[in-house]
């Protein structure tokens, strides 16, 4: 296809327009450029000469301080303390290090081998960050290290803030606890906040500090500053303020949690107080603790040893970490599951001769003689095994897993701690899934009392107790208030079991506390407008055999600690009115009636009384042991509200 | 005016096509490649080895290339255009596929000893096809929605290929590189106020959107913007690389601070100053007289590029040459307006300046096309 002569004129003619509108753009862009380059080069020249000679003016990054964290009644839970300490910038420094610390070492101790490590540091990270060479100095270390800068080049006496716990242990778990960046923390986090980088920057690890770490941690400030050549600062030039990371109230009472830290000693413990209406968590205590500031301090490593081999296990978080078969404190969820599909009704009775048979098995109640009849209120009462193991048989487990589902066992709830555990409600499904193997009768007869595969944590039985008392479906709350601006509570929906079930389960549950025959009758609160309804449990962690059935079951005192059986309590209160519910679970203690209940019943007696337990709530026999148990405790002093804060 | 009609006879043959080289831009290269030289030798301490003598080896390659290239006919480049965009799509969708991971972005296929990235020569040869799909339209269809559908596909293709890998500095290059030549080719206006129409729109829309539920960014994306817009909000983190640079320029004044005698470059506050960050080093140690040089020698560039494709009848020949020019264009106005803090900071070379061999050949390769446009112009 040959063009035209008239083409070519067209398209030369086009092209050239087109081509000069282009060199048009382009000069223009290069003007711009030009006169850019005119405005920093000529201009502005002087202000840039400056900041290059001699690097005389500095950028120095202002960490923002941690957001305070406070109790339900504004006591700091977790604040921050003063710290003194001394950094060096290696791009100051004028080059040798070594000497500097050298000379540094004069006033402060310093190990060769923590020198080593400082110049391992300085080689890793940027010339520009500066590196912690000590902290925690006393202000005559600090005082010497200031009045010698002149010969210390790049080295910077600095106050920084620290977290600090002051209620120590009572709050470990909760709180978790912060820690210097490590590059594990920096390689999880996508694009990093400078301030990360900042040496010792302290950045929540676990629990609330760890998980609530976004609106803790604030926005870092930065300064200008002037510099000699040795690194002096001589004027700030410029400052912007760095946003503080935001106030975090807990629903918790640091009063409750002090005592339930308290009355549960040194046992091996755990212990959750919720409110029945709104979920609130005003207490969710774990026992023994540790000292959370320790790990910001760096802790020693025998110390770190011997929290980590002690036997009652510090540092686990037994509230919602820890997962144990419930027990008979499982029983109300399987008589409400019997109510429900309408397989008996309150008065429906079972024979009680102490055990049951079933394929050639055994299943024995807990008291050898057995209870004679029993309905459903005296099941609970006296916490009959055999009625239960009756009752499953009839109702089967997938109706009791159900169940157990609408009182808040077998899933996670939603709380900004560390490693919330999910627990199991077993039911067919999850034994084919994760056994591969069929649901066996037995396997329901066991589950029905609590025990065999169902397993629940202390913060799923205070749920599934304040659900009962309440009839709704309360979610547990652990954060009141961010900022001053109070977080909204849910409008809980009913729960989807009928009045009547609920009615029997707590007309039970009554009994267990204050009718005659009642197993923790002995831990009942006396004055009647606080009454409290509860249920026992005691879940076996061995099994018995039939040859020492046949010798006489072996007492729990007389067997090691590890192998005694957990005691549990649950239990809320007033039972008119419900406002406050408990579990308590106590590892290894034996019977829940005799261990559990009445540790249990102090806390809310506490919980109720806003303050310690009057004794003229306890049986008067018991009076006397609880005025000296609480003698010899040591309790914080009730602060006066702070002002500004919310009050409770 | 297509290759058939070239008066054979008139264009000349052998190695008499020396003399029709367009000798006055192959100097202006060399000088500004030397220039190049003179910093890679400042900025490794005085020393030749670290990065000018490799880079002298490489332009003397590029130089081979170039000329060899000039010898070659016209017409043969508009035969292998549409060839040349298929080899370079495959490749780029193989780069996809088992690509060398290299700075966290699949970019580069070796073949033997030689790497190959793909996404540098397809801005080459998207110029190369849309220059030859203009010159086979007929003039009066150039601004037919149909027959604009066509180019702008041509450049979105490999486009989509490169933001896979992901790379968008260069997925913005080939845009600009082929919307230059549609722009050349004489596209309606009106397209090109359309789009950059909605790119702006666009752009205000996702500005609107940050802290509203349908927000189109991440907030660390929205942090860089603000990163760019202020560097100092962000002294130690991405701002600083900027901070540094703009420190190192300015500090230049005008006749700069001497050869090897910058501090900023010299204490090693700039990044990368071998390759993106080259041009802080020259602006330092020569000062506002140094930079506006290197800025001249490039606009003499474009301008024997602009004179020699004006004076070209042949639609093809011009359309590569005004191409391959713009690309060069970007290549340097992108890079100097990053180290001034203009644009917001991402890796670019500056073209025949930095360190580095794949931008320099592909450099020398479209130069040698514009070469090779020149010398077979029609007489």
């Amino acid at each position: 296809m040959k063009k035209s002569q008239r083409e070519i004129m067209d398209s030369t003619r086009q092209i050239t327009r087109r081509g000069l509108m282009l060199a048009g753009i382009q000069v223009a862009t290069v003007t711009t450029l030009a006169l850019k380059m005119r405005s920093m080069q000529l201009d502005h020249a002087e202000e840039y000469r400056t900041l290059a000679d001699g690097n005389s003016i500095k950028i120095r990054l202002l960490p923002p301080s941690r957001g305070l964290i406070l109790d339900r009644n504004g006591i700091i839970i977790a604040g921050n303390e003063q710290n003194y300490r001394v950094t060096l910038t290696r791009e100051e420094a004028g080059g040798d290090v070594q000497a500097v610390l050298r000379r540094l070492s004069q006033l402060v101790p310093m190990t060769e081998a923590r020198m080593a490590e400082l110049m391992e540091e300085f080689s890793r990270r940027s010339a520009i960050t500066p590196i912690v060479l000590a902290d925690r100095l006393s202000w005559e270390q600090f005082s010497a290290i200031a009045v010698n800068a002149p010969s210390l080049p790049g080295v910077t006496p600095e106050s920084a803030l620290s977290r600090a716990y002051p209620r120590a242990g009572d709050f470990a778990h909760v709180m978790g606890y912060v820690g210097p960046v490590s590059d594990y923390d920096l390689s999880r986090i996508e694009d990093p906040d400078p301030v990360l980088l900042l040496p010792d920057f302290q950045l929540g690890k676990i629990g609330v500090e760890g998980r609530m770490e976004e609106i803790l941690r604030g926005k870092a400030g930065a300064r200008r500053v002037e510099v000699n050549s040795q690194g002096r600062e001589m004027r700030q030039l410029s400052r912007q303020q760095g946003e503080q990371g935001a106030t975090l109230q807990l629903t918790l009472d640091a009063a409750l949690q002090n005592y339930a830290a308290q009355r549960m000693g040194t046992e091996s413990a755990a212990a959750v107080v919720t409110d029945c209406q709104t979920g609130e968590l005003l207490s969710i205590c774990s026992s023994p603790s540790f000292d959370p500031n320790k790990f910001v301090r760096g802790i020693s490593s025998p110390e770190y040893r011997a929290l980590m081999d002690h036997d009652h296990r510090p540092l686990a978080d037994k509230t919602v970490q820890g997962v144990y078969p419930p027990g008979s404190t499982f029983k109300m969820v399987t008589l409400m599951a019997g109510l429900e599909a309408g397989v008996i009704d309150a008065g429906t009775r079972f024979y009680c001769p102490g055990h049951t048979e079933l394929g050639g098995r055994r299943f024995h109640c807990w008291r050898r003689g057995g209870h004679g009849t029993v309905d459903a209120i005296k099941s609970l009462e006296e916490s009959c095994d055999v009625y239960y193991y009756e009752l499953a048989q009839r109702v089967g487990i997938d109706r009791i897993a159900i169940m157990a589902r609408k009182l808040g066992l077998g899933q996670r709830h939603d709380l900004p701690m560390s490693a919330v555990a999910e627990g199991i409600a077993p039911d067919r499904e999850w034994k084919m899934a994760r056994h591969g193997q069929a649901w066996q009768i037995g396997d329901s007869l066991n589950a029905s009392i609590g025990q065999g595969f169902v397993l629940a944590s202390p913060l799923q039985l205070a749920v599934m107790t304040a659900r009962i008392a309440s009839g709704r479906e309360v979610r547990p709350q652990l954060i009141r208030s961010i900022d001053g601006v109070r977080q909204a509570v849910p409008e809980y929906a009913p729960l989807d079991i009928s009045a009547a079930s609920l009615r029997v389960a707590r007309l039970g549950m009554d009994a267990v506390m204050n009718s005659a025959r009642g197993t923790a009758r002995g831990a009942r609160i006396t004055r009647e407008d606080w009454r409290m309804a509860g249920k026992t449990g005691t879940s076996q962690v061995r099994n018995i055999t039939v040859a020492e059935r046949a010798r006489g079951v072996i007492s729990n005192d007389q067997l090691p600690w590890a192998r005694r059986d957990h005691a549990l309590f649950v239990a809320y209160a007033p039972y008119d009115a419900p406002k406050y519910a408990i579990s308590l679970v106590v590892e290894h203690g034996g019977g829940g009636s005799a261990v559990a209940a009445p540790i249990a019943r102090d806390i809310l007696l506490f919980a109720l009384n806003g303050g310690l337990p009057p004794l003229d709530a306890v049986p008067s026999d018991q009076r006397a042991a609880l005025e000296e148990r609480h003698n010899a405790m040591h309790l914080y002093k009730p602060e006066a509200p702070r002002p500004g804060r919310s009050r409770a | 005016m297509s290759y058939l009609d070239y008066q054979v006879a008139q264009v000349p043959t052998g190695f008499r096509k020396i003399l029709y080289i367009n000798w006055p831009l192959v100097l202006l290269i060399t000088a500004v490649c030397c220039i190049g030289f003179l910093m890679l030798y400042s900025v490794a301490g005085g020393r030749m080895d670290t990065w000018a003598e490799p880079q002298m080896i490489r332009f003397a390659v590029g130089m081979v290339i170039m000329l060899g290239l000039a010898f070659v006919p016209m017409w043969f480049w508009r035969g292998i255009s549409v060839a040349a965009y298929v080899v370079c799509f495959l490749m780029l969708v193989a780069v996809d596929l088992f690509g060398v991971i290299g700075m966290g972005a699949q970019r580069w296929i070796d073949i033997g000893p030689i790497r190959i990235q793909p996404s540098e020569l397809m801005k080459i040869a998207v110029v190369l096809l849309l220059a030859a799909y203009y010159d086979w339209l007929p003039l009066n269809r150039v601004s037919r929605p149909l027959w604009v559908i066509v180019p702008v596909l041509v450049i979105l293709a490999p486009t989509a290929l490169v933001l896979m890998q992901p790379d968008l500095g260069t997925s913005i290059m080939l845009i600009a590189g082929g919307g230059i030549v549609m722009f050349a080719a004489g596209v309606s206006l009106w397209y090109f106020g359309a789009v950059i129409g909605a790119a702006v729109g666009l752009v205000v829309a996702v500005m609107r959107s940050r802290g509203t539920d349908w927000q189109l960014l991440r907030d660390y994306q929205f942090r860089r913007i603000d990163t760019f817009l202020d560097p100092t909000s962000d002294p130690l983190g991405a701002g600083y690389n900027i901070i540094q640079s703009q420190i190192a320029l300015g500090s230049g004044g005008l006749s700069g601070r001497g050869f090897m005698q910058g501090t900023q470059s010299r204490l090693n506050f700039l990044p990368e100053k071998h390759t993106d960050f080259i041009f802080t080093v020259l602006s330092e140690e020569f000062g506002f007289i140094g930079a506006s040089s290197l800025l001249v020698l490039y606009m003499l560039i474009l301008g024997f590029c602009l004179y020699s494709a004006l004076s070209n009848r042949d639609r093809f020949a011009s359309l590569i040459t005004i191409g391959i020019s713009a690309t060069f264009f970007l290549y340097f106005s992108i890079n100097m307006a990053t180290v001034m803090g203009l644009l917001p900071a991402k890796g670019s070379p500056l073209p025949l300046v930095s360190y580095g061999g794949t931008s320099l050949m592909i450099l020398m390769l479209g130069f040698g096309l514009v070469q090779s446009a020149h010398v077979h112009r029609p007489r």
